[in-house]
Parts: C-alpha cells; structure tokens; sequence
C-alpha cells in the first residue's frame, strides 16, 4: 500500500502508540523512509510529546501540598469525620 | 505504637491496604488521609488545569475535590483506586466551575467544534533537531510548551494531557472522561499534531536564536 503524505500524518499518533496493523506500520515506515518531511513532522510531534511528559513542563505550584493541608485542616476542624 | 504505625503508613501509604486505611480514616485517624491523597496531588491538579487552564484555579479546584472525596469517604464502595475516584470528583468539579465562569458564547464555540474531518495540517519542516529534555531548565521553552496546551480547544486539551503528561493509557482515559476509546484516539491525533503545529517553528525560531 502506497501512502501520500496526509495519510501518513493521520496515522503519526497511533504510529507514536504503537497502535497500527502490521501492514500499515511497513507503509507508514516505508514512507518515512523516503519523505523527509514526514519524517520531520513524527519527529517533532515525538520530541514534544516527551517534553510534556517531563515533570517539570506540568510541575504542581510551590507550596501546593501545604496548602492543601492547610486548608484540609482548617475545613476538617470544623467538622466531624464521616461515619458509617 | 499507633502513632509509629500511622508515621509509617503516612510515608508509605501502599504499606496498609488502601480499603483498611480509608476504614480507619472513617473511624478517625485523619492523619491517614493526608497520607492516602499525597500520591494523587499531581494527577488531581493536572486534570482541573486540563479544563481550568489556570494553575491558581485548578488549586482550589483540587482543595474542593479532596473536601468532598472527605465528607463523602463513608460512600467510597470501592471498586475503583481511591486516585480514580478522586480524579472523577476533581474533573466534576473542573467542568461545573468552567460551565459557571463560561459565558454562553465561549462555550458555544467548543460545544460546535465537531469531531468531524477538520484541516490538521502539522507544520511543515524539513529536518528536526531533537530538542533534549535537559532544555527544560529554559523557562522559555517550558512557557512555550504550556501556552501551546492552553491554546488548544478544551476537549483536545483534557485528551492530551491525560494522556500524554499524565500517561494514562486510552482505556483509563475513555473511562474517565466518558467517552469512547475511538473518540480517545481521534481526539489525541488532532491534539497532538495541533501542538505539533503550535510549538514546532516556535522551538526551531528559538534553536536558531540560542
């Protein structure tokens, strides 16, 4: 199977997921191999993608959990635990 | 004895079974909570600013989630991680604060942002270089990559960041947004090569600048 280039970039986020059938893999491969701009755009998106999956892109604010606490605490004097 | 125990549990909250600590923060050992939603402060925080996309707001977002997921302990059944349900409250609450603070004009506009066969064309490059993870001590690139997932329409947002800065798998994202593993991925394609789109020429801009 021959894929144009739009094909390709529909099938880049399940190429990413490992999520094709085997023969669609070989021809997105297959493509990638000869088109250096398909091969630029999978690239980026994976570079991207693992830089927002790094911990510090999406970090919790400082301070988060003590004022978490705080606020728990503050709540919770007021009231009893639940109870079956 | 007891307050060693409930020392150690607080470090280790895997250390008692998550059904016997909740038992026991139900009969008053509430220094056992804070130990049961350490873990899931991040993914709870995450999933607000997935819809709020405002740190500020998703924090209280959160404060009122673990208010709730409290005062309603005794009703937790169970049959889900304690972090699921937690995360279930907290997008409840995300969505019910949006739909408050949205005017119905800005909600009209996602509301007919279809699913349909949109034009997502990535941005065109000819080569990439790999941008290594160590670059994240640039603020610049950490805001470029935040402003990326702000722009993004929220139902293209909320996939993207379960999935991808959250790592939830497709099947733990359809279940908790509701949707179906096919509009998971759908949805996931169209994000992601959205902020392909977005931060690609931002990023190859500010490699040829440094």
């Amino acid at each position: 199977m021959v894929l144009d280039c739009k094909h390709v970039w529909r099938e880049i986020s399940n190429y990413i997921d490992g999520d094709l059938d085997p023969s669609v893999r070989a021809s997105v491969e297959e493509h990638l191999a000869h088109c250096r701009h398909c091969a630029a755009i999978l690239d980026s998106t994976h570079n991207i993608l693992y830089l927002i999956a790094d911990e510090r892109t999406f970090s919790l604010p400082i301070g988060f959990g003590e004022r978490l606490r705080a606020r728990l605490e503050s709540e919770l004097e007021k009231s009893e635990p639940a109870s079956r | 004895m007891i307050h060693n125990e409930i020392q150690t549990a607080a470090k280790d909250p895997q250390w008692l079974a998550e059904a016997e600590i909740i038992s026991r923060i139900i009969s008053g050992e509430r220094e056992l909570f804070y130990a049961l939603i350490k873990p899931c402060e991040r993914a709870a925080f995450l999933t607000a600013y997935s819809v709020v996309k405002s740190e500020a707001d998703a924090e209280e977002i959160v404060q009122e989630a673990v208010l709730k997921a409290y005062k309603a302990l005794d009703r937790f059944r169970g049959d889900s991680k304690f972090s699921t349900w937690l995360v279930k409250i907290t997008l409840n609450e995300a969505r019910m604060r949006l739909r408050r603070s949205h005017s119905e004009s800005e909600v009209s506009l996602e509301v007919f942002m279809d699913d349909g066969d949109g034009d997502y064309t990535p941005a065109v490059l000819t080569d990439w270089r790999e941008i290594p993870s160590e670059a994240l001590h640039r603020k610049e690139l950490r805001e470029t990559l935040q402003r990326a997932v702000d722009q993004l329409p929220e139902k293209y947002r909320e996939v993207l960041i379960l999935r991808d800065v959250r790592e939830m798998n497709i099947t733990e994202t359809a279940q908790l947004l509701g949707i179906s593993e096919g509009m998971v991925k759908t949805r996931l394609f169209r994000a992601r090569l959205l902020m392909q789109k977005i931060v690609a020429p931002e990023l190859v801009a500010q490699g040829k600048k440094g």
